[in-house]
């Protein structure tokens, strides 16, 4: 056993003109939502098919649970695929139970958890409506059951809230953080960053074929804070301390005044609190926390 | 495996249980029928007999023209002007003149009609006085009926091949028949479920499904479960129209002969009543025996054509080039079908695919003319053309050596087509939105994984 649900180790991936993956490793953790970022064309795609065995690597390792990845691991694996789709003949109830005995279920069991699930998002009457005559959001609900029908260890899903409205998006991510409650893993590839900063507590930055950056989410952030503060105060003139340079003062709406200070290097936000106090009136003080935007495009930059 | 067989069962069950499916497997055999109903039918009613009447100046021919099932001839004496003014009433269609100096002139028949002499009438009006003129001239040269009689001889010829040095009869006319038939089912077989794979395959891509099912199975696995449920889908509906069709055709040629035959008593009838009262007790008792002789014996001519074709062979051997034919050409309508992104598309990469079968269907009709000619020899091995030109020669009879060349070549060339096909596909299913052209599909065929 391993504390780690899949490791992929130096996996490279070259197309004809181009190459897809170089030496990219990662390390997804157990029971934890992991992040996969990175700007359209950076690999995310070829990855997640390479993790899923649609296509091969030409180089590299992929573990799933400490052992090499085999084609058994498919019935552990569940994945929404960003281009995805329904066959749009086919009734919905022989439709889940199509794709679930595809991923190994027998019918028995497959009728068993697609009852629960139907309860669960109630769309009992569903079962036997054609796809097509579904709206595009009732078929991304019947997606949604198929990827996690099955109860996989490792649940992968691309760009899953794209063309959600806003109330299936949240019933899918509530749904999600229980996922994780049971203990399965999620690696969840996207561009919203909204989503990372409320899900992931662990994110891969790739960009151009390669990982810019993996960690927990909370370290990385930390690693790419500005050290910089925000002060509103009333009155008065603020001048550049020991501890601290202005960058920036401007007026609130309500006069008040708001400066942006730019910390010393190894000074604490005490210390420039109590430097600032003795200056003017203070309202608020905070640090600049970086969001996840910051980080994606400060590291996509930097890699460029 | 148990993957494949849950895809063969999903590809089969969705096409047979389509309404077009449906429809076309019931339709088909209708309309076969209903090809047939309208022959036997425009048959049927074309039988008008018409009423000739004959002013025969010389009085050679008195009784020697025969009336037949279009044409009932009435000799009169009356004057033309008279005769002529009959014409059109009380049916009478036609008037034939026939001149005095007949025999010495051999020309000044005249037909007359109210619409239009027909050819037929005319060949045979033409007919019978020249033959007349022939018995008379031959009798005044000293040569007896009798002798005319038995110098008249029916002459059948039987074709028999050579095989395996014994003889065996064989039927050129059926097998011709067979053969065409069969060759004529493979080509559409090729061409109808072929294309239902690759418009299967062009669905599954353009509407997103491809890449949630082949995260659980292999794409092979995917496009040989595709391949294998249409080819049930075909035999199912092949095997349903030859049984509907052969139920239609039965029930249909009851009914259809029960017709003709009423039809053709009353044709005897009417004929019967222009003859003398002993000819017609004669005729009579023909007639009785007649019809069932002939159903008899149309039943087992047909029975001895057949037997002399190797069936058991045919029957074999149709169900071998049907699937081996229907399996090189699928995947390769496979492989276009995930090269493209919609059906419009596939055009440019049908052509190539569709020449080789077009072609062997226009060489087909050479090779019945001359089963073992070099090119139907040659045609018979290349696999892109063997499933029909075979087919086209085996109720001929064709050396073993051969069939078994044959055979070897298409398993080779379908397995062969079918790994082409993979290639394509696992790269194609998952290509969206671009247009692909033949330099690209070559490269795919080197990616590896």
């Amino acid at each position: 056993m391993s504390e780690n649900i899949l490791e992929v180790r130096n996996v490279v991936k070259n197309y004809a003109n181009h190459t897809a993956l170089s030496e990219v490793s990662l390390s997804v953790p157990k029971g934890v939502i992991y992040g996969l970022l990175g700007p359209n064309g950076a690999g995310k795609t070829s990855l997640i098919r390479i993790v899923n065995q649609i296509t091969a690597p030409d180089a590299g390792d992929i573990l799933f649970d400490g052992k090499p990845l085999n084609e058994h691991n498919i019935y552990e694996i569940g994945y929404l695929p960003e281009e995805r789709g329904l066959y749009k003949k086919m009734k919905v109830g022989e439709h889940l139970l199509y794709l679930a005995r595809l991923k190994g279920l027998n019918k028995d069991q497959a009728m068993e958890k697609l009852k629960e699930w139907f309860i669960k998002f109630d769309i009992k009457t569903w079962w036997d409506k054609h796809i097509e005559d579904l709206s595009k959001g009732m078929q991304q609900k019947i997606q949604f059951v198929a990827t996690v029908l099955h109860e996989p260890k490792l649940i992968i899903l691309d760009e899953p809230f794209s063309g959600f409205d806003p109330i299936n998006a949240t019933l899918i991510k509530d749904e999600i953080l229980e996922l994780k409650e049971k203990g399965s893993t999620i690696i969840f590839s996207t561009h919203r960053m909204e989503s990372v900063e409320e899900l992931c507590d662990y994110i891969a930055l790739i960009n151009n074929s390669k990982k810019v950056l993996e960690g927990r989410k909370s370290d990385i952030k930390q690693q790419y804070k500005s050290n910089t503060f925000t002060v509103e105060f009333e009155k008065g003139a603020l001048k550049d301390g020991n501890s601290y340079a202005i960058q920036n003062v401007s007026t609130t709406s309500d006069g008040n005044q708001l400066a942006v200070i730019k910390a010393v290097s190894g000074v604490q936000g005490n210390q420039i609190l109590s430097e600032l106090m003795q200056q003017v009136e203070i309202k608020l003080f905070k640090e600049d926390v970086a969001s996840m935007n910051d980080v994606f495009i400060k590291a996509v930059n930097q890699s460029n | 495996m148990k993957n494949i067989l849950l895809i063969i069962q999903r590809e089969y069950l969705a096409r047979v249980r389509k309404k077009s499916f449906i429809i076309m497997t019931i339709l088909g055999p209708l309309l076969i029928g209903a090809m047939y109903a309208v022959v036997i039918f425009a048959a049927i009613s074309s039988i008008d007999q018409k009423q000739i009447l004959v002013k025969d100046e010389s009085g050679l021919f008195k009784g020697k023209f025969k009336s037949s099932e279009e044409f009932v001839f009435n000799f009169s004496e009356d004057n033309v002007d008279k005769l002529k003014s009959q014409l059109g009433k009380d049916k009478k269609d036609a008037l034939v003149i026939i001149p005095e100096n007949i025999m010495s002139e051999g020309a000044g028949v005249k037909i007359f009609a109210q619409k239009g002499v027909s050819l037929e009438l005319q060949n045979k009006v033409e007919g019978a006085i020249e033959k007349e003129i022939e018995t008379i001239k031959l009798t005044e040269a000293g040569i007896t009926k009798s002798v005319l009689e038995s110098a008249k001889m029916n002459v059948k010829s039987e074709t028999l091949s050579l095989s395996e040095g014994s003889e065996k009869k064989s039927s050129a006319a059926a097998a011709s028949i067979v053969g065409g038939i069969s060759a004529f089912l493979i080509y559409l077989a090729v061409f109808i479920y072929g294309a239902q794979v690759m418009r299967g395959i062009t669905e599954e891509k353009t509407s997103r499904i491809v890449e949630v099912i082949i995260s659980s199975v292999k794409p092979f696995q995917l496009l040989i479960g595709k391949i294998v449920g249409v080819a049930l889908v075909g035999l199912t509906q092949f095997g349903l129209w030859i049984v509907l069709s052969s139920g239609v055709i039965f029930f249909g040629g009851k009914v259809a002969s029960e017709k003709l035959m009423a039809s053709q008593n009353a044709i005897s009838q009417a004929q019967m009543a222009n003859l003398p009262p002993e000819a017609q007790e004669m005729a009579k008792k023909n007639m009785k025996m007649s019809p069932g002789v002939n159903a008899a014996g149309g039943m087992s001519e047909v029975m001895n054509a057949l037997d002399t074709l190797p069936v058991a062979t045919i029957i074999i051997s149709f169900l071998f080039y049907f699937l081996g034919g229907y399996l090189l050409y699928s995947a390769l309508f496979g492989a276009v079908g995930a090269a493209v992104d919609s059906d419009t598309d596939t055009q440019q990469f049908m052509m190539p695919i569709t020449i080789p079968i077009i072609a062997a269907f226009m060489m087909a009709q050479f090779v019945i003319r001359d089963p073992n000619s070099n090119l139907a020899i040659w045609t018979s091995m290349i696999p892109f053309t063997s499933p029909i030109i075979m087919m086209v020669r085996i109720p001929f009879g064709v050396p073993v050596w051969q069939i078994i060349i044959s055979v070897i070549l298409l398993i080779g060339g379908f397995v062969f087509t079918t790994w082409l096909a993979a290639r394509i596909y696992r790269v194609g299913i998952l290509m969206y939105g671009k247009k692909v052209t033949w330099k690209e599909l070559g490269k795919w065929l080197f990616y590896k994984g």
